[in-house]
């Protein structure tokens, strides 16, 4: 037995999962079902008091979900995982383990426009307080620390534009404020990027996205880095002091470089109660082990399809963060150097009506507001993801009115050009 | 040996050889985290001993207390230490005038103490600091994924469908990018950065 280290598409495969022991199926089991039985009474109670490895109630935990969160966790290196039942869900329930009410995070302002409403809207009545920094001006970041501010928020490459975030360079910034990195790794997926690696502490997905990748189910998964120190200044009372619904147990002492997945898992997904369903997680499963096939597919068709629209005479502007010219593509060929992911967005010289008109004309690219699917996808952010923000803010996030964002799938990529000339002329 | 990161051979080693372990600083209290790792242990069938002079006269799981390890009265292959990094150096000391030695000195997760460990390393006894039996065995075996952690394994193998107290294979393949990969990544980001700050 050596400890050969495999690569990354054999974790993808093989990760988390193994023949099921009492009938040696070899795919995962869909493990259907809300409960499972204790052995006795005191096994109950082992389980319930986090003594004892095992499973209680699919909302706190199912065979099916663990396999799908070891995996996850595996391919982006962290120590364990927490999978939900969206990537929103993850978000609520990650600040929720770090956020008291009256405290302050920081977050990117070029994000996912959900992300924006969420964290503008229904994380106030939380009491959890956003405060935005610009990515493209890294100091902007460390103006913002404040004594309440708990964590750092960004995504690895950022929607709608597509734009790379220099996440080493920020993470030095919350290392030195004693705070957590998040990033959202959703349009680059693992394969691309393993924030990780580049001093991420905690990462979240929309499984939705890539990692699932066909456009069937949605999820979200938490991966925790075992890289912060909870118990160092206090500051994380969840992970740190004795927790009252557990009879005085400490997270962080009990489960050590894994403790914040535990936690979101114990007092967020327990208490809250966004559980995935395991129907989801194993059709997310099954995606994931295409993953690396799909996402190298993906990415070489976006470079092929964003340089043709750069080069035709209706379109003013491509922003993909692969094309040489582009203002992103050092930190690409750093952090990205595999692809710079298949999620863009270009502006017509036609304005908003030339957006519209477009969209209406393709045959092949469907008009809807997701990304990450093996179908090519397309949307107008200003009138549909990105509509809540005011015209300002749909500018400063890169979803301006002459802006159309494409998902580019996995399908013949002379038919996707094929039809983006048809739609342009038509 | 490196104690910032064993590889997993050397974890499996242990576990796999181990029989009686003797566990200083074993908790009655059940919110303990020395309480689920002793319990957790005797369940996976190592003969477990506890050790704490507070509680001589009374049991734990069934097993009486002894005051200190030259009460142990027999062999023990390994001695956990459950104590603060601060008190771990008198433990090994004691633990050094044993006869016969012990075959390993464990020490729990957050308890480091490289001098202690260089004292027992001398006289052929293999060191673990900062890491949890219950979770490295869990780990290894994989039973620990039940709570969506990295056990850093992979097995194409059918496992026998669980029983109480049965003992599990920890001899599955390992996979490297967890806990101390993460962590020492992490480390030498910061370190560079300072570095390259600094310059």
């Amino acid at each position: 037995m050596s400890d050969r280290l495999p690569g990354f598409s054999t974790l993808a495969v093989h990760a988390g999962a193994q023949p099921d022991p009492t009938t040696g199926a070899r795919a995962t089991p869909i493990y259907q079902t809300t409960s499972f039985v204790f052995n006795d009474a005191d096994h109950a109670a082992s389980l319930f008091g986090l003594q004892a490895f095992g499973n209680i109630y699919t909302r706190i935990g199912n065979p099916t979900n663990a396999v799908l969160e070891e995996r996850v966790a595996a391919l982006e290196g962290g120590t364990a995982a927490l999978a939900v039942a969206s990537g929103h869900a993850a978000q609520v329930v990650v600040m929720q383990q770090l956020l008291q009410p009256g405290d302050e995070f920081i977050a990117a302002r070029k994000l996912y426009g959900g992300s924006i409403n969420q964290f503008t809207h229904s994380f106030k009545s939380f009491g959890w307080n956003v405060v935005w920094a610009d990515p493209d001006d890294i100091a902007s970041f460390e103006r913002a620390i404040t004594p309440r501010t708990k964590a750092i928020f960004i995504e690895s490459i950022a929607n709608p534009g597509g734009s790379i975030t220099d996440i080493e360079a920020i993470s030095t910034i919350a290392r030195k404020a004693g705070v957590p990195l998040i990033v959202d790794n959703t349009l680059a997926s693992p394969y691309l990027i393993r924030p990780i690696d580049h001093g991420a502490d905690i990462v979240v997905h929309s499984l939705t996205k890539f990692l699932g990748g066909h456009g069937n189910s949605i999820g979200g998964i938490i991966v925790d880095a075992g890289t912060f120190d909870w118990s160092k200044a206090g500051k994380y009372p969840m992970l740190s002091e004795p927790r009252p619904e557990y009879h005085g147990i400490k997270l962080h002492e009990t489960f050590g470089n894994f403790a914040f997945a535990i936690a979101c898992r114990v007092l967020g997904l327990r208490d809250l109660g966004p559980a995935l369903s395991p129907f989801n997680a194993f059709l997310i499963l099954t995606g994931i082990e295409t993953l690396p096939l799909r996402m190298q597919k993906h990415c070489d068709n976006a470079k092929t399809i964003a340089e043709y629209l750069a080069g035709h005479p209706a379109v003013s502007s491509v922003s993909y963060a692969g094309l040489a010219s582009d203002k992103y593509n050092a930190l690409a060929r750093k952090y990205s150097p595999k692809g710079a992911g298949a999620v863009f967005t270009f502006s017509l010289k036609g304005g908003y009506d030339a957006g519209v008109s477009l969209v209406s004309n393709l045959k092949l690219f469907s008009h809807l507001a997701n990304v990450g699917d093996t179908r090519s996808l397309v949307i107008h952010p200003a009138s549909t993801t990105h509509s809540q923000l005011d015209d300002a803010a749909k500018v400063k996030s890169g979803a301006g009115p002459d802006v159309v964002r494409l998902s580019i799938g996995i399908e013949d990529k002379e038919d996707l050009i094929a039809d983006l000339e048809q739609a342009l002329t038509a | 040996m490196n104690h910032d990161a064993y590889p997993d051979n050397y974890i499996r080693g242990i576990l796999n050889s181990v029989k009686s372990i003797a566990m200083v600083g074993a908790s009655p209290v059940n919110v303990r985290p020395s309480y689920f790792a002793f319990k957790y242990l005797a369940q996976r069938g190592y003969d477990m001993i506890p050790v704490n002079p507070g509680h001589v006269g009374k049991e734990l799981l069934g097993k009486p207390f002894v005051a200190s390890l030259s009460d142990l009265g027999r062999p023990v292959d390994m001695i956990d230490i459950f104590r603060n990094s601060s008190h771990i150096m008198p433990v090994v000391e004691e633990a050094l005038t044993l006869d016969p030695l012990p075959k390993v000195i464990w020490m729990q997760l957050g308890a480091r103490d490289d001098a202690a460990a260089e004292k027992a390393e001398a006289a052929g006894i293999k060191v673990v600091m900062n890491r949890c039996p219950k979770i490295e065995y869990g780990r290894l075996s994989s039973e620990i994924s039940w709570m969506g952690v990295n056990s850093r394994t992979l097995s194409s193998k059918r496992p026998p469908a669980p029983t109480q107290g049965m003992r599990l294979s920890l001899n599955r393949m390992s996979v490297g990018g967890g806990e101390t990969a993460a962590s020492d990544r992490a480390a030498k980001i910061t370190a560079d950065k300072n570095r390259t700050e600094e310059s």
